[in-house]
């Protein structure tokens, strides 16, 4: 580095701050980064925070690294920054036009201050260019992070909403399953299965697969596991809801679910009911 | 060395593993419970694994074999007290450990055991259901 080009950049960026912020600020504003409704407060708060670690990392003079210890105020701040535009719904570009958008100010800054030397002012922009795309880059990443983290953190919801386990009866559970069975679904079921087996000390369960569209032999092969943990636990299965075409389905592929079945979960109940000697008087009535 | 208690209740004998089972105390523990079994005469085996959190291939074996050595000697054995997600480890090791019966706590698994003696008792001797 020839007397490290960003030192100049560094005294002007002491004396004309105020002026660069105010550019930067405008910029922002023309390129539509308000456009979604950021409150504009705000973003002149983190404007002036992240310039002002952006010339304390300067002053370390690591400009080629954001990695390091300099810098690592400057990327708490965008850190933050990109995590709640990600929460909020910015584009992705948005976020990035955030960073980008410091350059035209600090290039407008360079080229006024250093007329006449235009070696030296190429070296410059160039130097602030390779660390505001770092920097830029930095802040894609964490955009993405955030975004990935909502997508986990909502499969997971959706998991947990789709795998409710029911008591219906005194020693009796159902289990109702909703939409496709999948290892990690069958994973989250069997967990909940068996914990709620442990918890009320059921002796019968009743898993109810009126939701779910296909069985295959895959499906099979996950309701087998489950009933067999829920068999290892000291409860017994009995699988409800099959519709006519997956009954249907079932012989054609030659699956053996080895578990008694019924065709409603009313069925299921009373032969539930029946096995643990319980009655309840209107059952008794209905005409089977 | 160590040692499990075997304790007898009622017409059956209960069986509490607590620590982690290995071969030697694997054997020990097949040679006590045959040996109590002949000696009291006892109908039943309740094997109680609910302090344990790790079941391999191994333990899975040693239960299915002392379930057939009490067979043999006309006893019933059931397996009480798997946790969650020794049941989960299982079935993904595809060991469903068929023919031992199984129940939630020592509670159901008395239970349980009676149950079976007296249906055996009815039937004459037959073989698990």
């Amino acid at each position: 580095m020839a007397a490290n080009p960003t030192s100049r950049l560094l005294t002007l960026l002491d004396k004309h701050e105020q002026k660069v912020l105010t550019a930067w600020l405008a910029s922002l504003v023309a390129s539509g980064a308000l456009r979604s409704g950021q409150v504009k407060e705000e973003l002149k708060n983190q404007s002036q925070k992240f310039l002002r670690e952006f010339i304390g990392g300067l002053k370390s003079g690591q400009a080629d690294d954001i990695a390091g210890e300099d810098w690592s105020s400057a990327r708490e701040i965008l850190r933050e920054f990109s995590r709640s535009c990600a929460l909020q719904g910015f584009t992705p570009s948005e976020t990035a036009t955030f960073v980008f958008s410091l350059k035209e100010p600090l290039f407008n800054l360079l080229r006024e201050e250093g007329k006449g030397n235009a070696q030296l002012l190429g070296e410059e922009i160039w130097a602030v260019t390779k660390l505001i795309d770092k920097l830029g880059l930095f802040t894609a990443e964490i955009y993405q992070q955030s975004r990935d983290e909502i997508i986990r953190r909502q499969a997971h919801e959706l998991l947990e909403l789709s795998t409710p386990v029911v008591e219906l009866w005194h020693k009796i559970l159902a289990l109702p399953l909703i939409g496709t069975l999948d290892s990690e679904r069958t994973q989250t079921v069997m967990e909940n299965l068996l914990n709620h087996i442990v918890k009320s000390g059921a002796e019968i369960a009743i898993i109810d697969i009126t939701g779910v569209p296909t069985v295959d032999t895959l499906v099979a092969q996950h309701l087998i596991k489950t009933v067999s943990a829920a068999r290892l636990m000291g409860a017994d299965c009995i699988i409800s809801g099959i519709r006519p075409q997956i009954a249907q389905t079932i012989v054609h592929l030659g699956l053996q679910l080895d578990v008694v079945s019924k065709a409603t979960m009313a069925d299921a109940f009373a032969l539930a009911l029946k096995r643990t000697g319980q009655v309840i008087s209107g059952a008794a009535a209905r005409p089977t | 060395m160590e040692q499990i208690p075997i304790l007898k209740v009622g017409r059956c004998l209960l069986v509490s593993i607590q620590i982690d089972m290995h071969d030697k105390l694997a054997m020990a523990l097949q040679d006590d419970l045959t040996h109590k079994l002949v000696e009291s005469r006892a109908r039943g085996v309740l094997i109680d694994i609910s302090a344990l959190d790790l079941v391999d291939s191994f333990i899975g074996r040693m239960l299915s074999n002392i379930a057939a050595m009490a067979r043999v000697l006309d006893a019933q054995t059931v397996v009480v007290g798997m946790r969650p997600q020794v049941a989960i480890t299982l079935v993904e090791l595809g060991l469903t450990l068929t023919g031992i019966q199984t129940a939630l706590d020592v509670d159901r698994g008395l239970t349980l055991i009676n149950r079976l003696i007296d249906a055996e008792g009815e039937h004459g001797a037959g073989g698990a259901r």
